[in-house]
């Protein structure tokens, strides 16, 4: 050791390997140790016996809504999460700064009052449910009300990736696109998509995730009925219910491994655009 | 192409970004529009190219009326302040953008898109760099890609906001020339704005002088650095020296000091005197006509001239006075700091307070324009 070298602020070994120690096992006991006894206890009565579990027609219907309900939500929050982007972002407004807040009140409402709000709503007595009852359309303990519970609760995923980066960037490169001559098609296909494109596929997997695995409003909507109106995490809630824990920790185990999935294409995307960006763009970017 | 603005004017909330104004350019000319931050130059440039609406008035290109006309239809160049131009496609893509949207009746085919590209990145001098992206690039070089992608289409106007304004010195010096004779060789008509009064007077055939959404004066470099009309033209097209003056006893005075003015009734009233730092001669004493006591507080070599900064001794100026001499010039008469000095003005500016706003050009006839008096 140099005896001249001067310690950095924060620099004490054996605070810094402290700390890092603790992070690290921590993070091992908290977020390790229960997604390894998850498959562990899937797991335990064997190969065959895990297949069986997952090939049981209530488990099959359970992943195949689940997937459904994913396959109709992510399209629909793409759409609705660059028009916000746009809107907010590209336009002067009154009551801008609002919307820009009203965006976060899935996150800021807990899953089960949204759920709720929307059985207000639209069940048998709500004010729309009696003109869906009317017109005998079933929103509510079917899979339409799922999907729009599921809307709900992840449309903000894309319109945040969005908005920082499209305010960052600016308008000026749409500008030059449409003073060039470009339609407002070949503006947004060949300028602003581009421009946005690593922040979307990032706010897409986000919104996938959580599309997959919401139990609380969908809970509240669906009214469990078995075969027909379970997802995923409702279906590993009620086998654990009724003790079939290991049937339940088979299904929770798909759980586990799509979100290691998407936390592995989100890692690859994080990746991906910071390269892109560190290539492209010498300023500071501020990814929220 | 000719552009005429008549009666143009614009809010943004209760802001008057620009009052009702006319202007008129020629075809083929270089016109800047000179201001400081907030005077509306920027607003009325982005009028012209049609990515703001006038709230009044209208806008002719040559004789069409293209008030209503999209910015799209208007086939304008605009290059803009930070250059916008596509991060994610390379130097050749940005310039063929504006021929590949164009519609597919009009648009060239792909092998004369490249050759226009090629040669457009050739006049820019940048055909090396056609793979590049444009974060690879220097200030400099992106202006000039941003200049190429705007001329791609061939537009009859172009326009320039602030286009030189985030490059260092010297390579701001080498692209104004170069603007200029690409202007003069292609013969567009262009607008620029700008803050920066060199390059104004520099570059454009007439200088559109503004402030507070107002027209100022519209002429040429020279007919405006000779004349200019109103104090704010004065103040902005350089640095001035102000002398306040109340009219006492067929003097002009303030405190201790004076200036006497030719026999004229309309400059026997209180104004102000504006003197140019080079126009301006020192003496170790004062005259009949002029005595303006000052103290050298620095003496600081700038290039090929030395400035000269004077405080006011008995008398009250806002700000300290300036004179620029060579340094031979400086060295004959042996100054240094703290000494006391008088100011004769060669060539003043009177605004009367009582008049229409425009200045009288005075001489005084002591001392021949450019020699300095000075002996101890």
């Amino acid at each position: 050791m140099n005896p001249f070298k001067p310690a950095r602020v924060g620099d004490a070994p054996i605070i810094k390997w402290s700390l890092i120690i603790l992070a690290v096992l921590l993070s091992g006991l908290l977020l390790l140790v229960p997604l390894a006894s998850i498959f562990q206890q899937a797991f335990a009565g064997g190969w065959q016996l895990y297949i069986q579990h997952l090939s049981q027609p209530d488990a099959l219907h359970a992943i195949g809504l689940t997937l459904i309900v994913a396959a109709l939500t992510v399209p629909i929050n793409l759409v609705f999460g660059v028009l916000l982007a746009w809107s907010v972002t590209r336009f002067e407004f009154p009551g801008r700064k609002i919307l820009i807040t009203l965006i976060d009140i899935p996150f800021a409402v807990s899953p089960v009052v949204a759920g709720l709000l929307y059985l207000l709503l639209y069940g048998n007595s709500g004010w729309l449910g009696a003109w869906l009852f009317e017109h005998d359309l079933q929103v509510m303990f079917a899979w339409p009300g799922i999907v729009l519970v599921t809307i709900f609760v992840t449309c903000p995923f894309v319109a945040r990736e969005l908005i920082p980066l499209m305010q960052q960037q600016g308008a000026a490169e749409e500008e030059a696109a449409v003073i060039l001559g470009a339609s407002w098609w070949q503006l947004f296909r060949r300028v602003t998509l581009p421009n946005i494109k690593w922040a979307l596929i990032y706010g897409v997997i986000l919104t996938n995730a959580r599309a997959v695995g919401e139990f609380g409003a969908v809970a509240v909507v669906s009214g469990n009925i078995r075969g027909e109106t379970n997802t995923l995490p409702l279906h590993v809630q009620l086998l654990y219910e009724d003790y079939q824990a290991q049937a339940a920790f088979a299904s929770a185990s798909l759980l586990a491994l799509i979100a290691l999935f998407t936390l592995a294409l989100k890692a690859a995307v994080e990746w991906r655009q910071q390269r892109s960006l560190s290539a492209n763009n010498d300023n500071e970017q501020s990814q929220l | 192409m000719s552009i005429r603005l008549s009666n143009i004017s614009k809010k943004f909330g209760p802001f008057q970004a620009l009052s009702p104004l006319d202007l008129d350019i020629e075809e083929g000319e270089m016109i800047g529009l000179l201001g400081p931050s907030g005077s509306g130059k920027t607003t009325l440039l982005r009028i012209i190219a049609g990515l703001e609406g006038a709230d009044s008035g209208q806008l002719y290109f040559g004789d069409r009326d293209v008030t209503q006309v999209h910015v799209r239809e208007r086939h304008v160049g605009f290059v803009f302040q930070n250059y916008a131009l596509f991060r994610h496609m390379t130097v050749a893509e940005n310039v063929a953008f504006g021929l590949q949207v164009m519609p597919r009746k009009q648009r060239p085919t792909a092998a004369e898109i490249h050759k226009r590209v090629s040669q457009l990145l050739d006049t820019v001098q940048l055909g090396h760099l056609e793979q590049r992206y444009p974060e690879q690039l220097s200030g400099g070089q992106k202006q000039r890609i941003a200049l190429a992608r705007a001329l791609a289409t061939q537009p009859e106007v172009l326009l320039l906001d602030e286009p030189f304004g985030a490059l260092d010195a010297k390579v701001r010096k080498e692209l104004r020339r170069w603007l200029r004779s690409l202007h003069d060789e292609l013969k567009f008509t262009s607008v620029f704005v700008t803050h920066d009064q060199d390059e104004a007077l520099e570059l454009s055939d007439r200088v559109v002088v503004m402030s507070n959404g107002h027209i100022e004066q519209v002429n040429t470099p020279a007919a405006l650095y000779a004349q200019p009309n109103s104090r704010f033209v004065f103040d902005f097209l350089g640095n001035v020296n102000v002398f306040a003056a109340e009219w006492q006893q067929s003097h002009w005075r303030n405190g201790a000091a004076f200036l006497v003015p030719p026999a004229q009734p309309q400059l026997q009233q209180n104004g102000a005197v504006y003197v140019r730092s080079h126009e301006l001669a020192l003496s170790d004493k004062p005259n009949s006509q002029a005595n303006l006591p000052f103290e050298i507080v620095s003496i600081t070599p700038i290039g090929a001239e030395v400035r000269v900064e004077l405080a006011a001794r008995g008398w009250r100026s806002e700000q300290l006075w300036e004179a620029k001499f060579t340094h031979h010039q400086l060295q004959a008469m042996g100054l240094k700091r703290g000494n006391l000095v008088f100011v004769t003005p060669q060539t003043g500016y009177f605004f009367a307070e009582q008049g229409d706003g425009t200045a009288t050009r005075l001489n005084w006839p002591f001392l021949p324009p450019g020699s300095i008096v000075f002996d101890i």
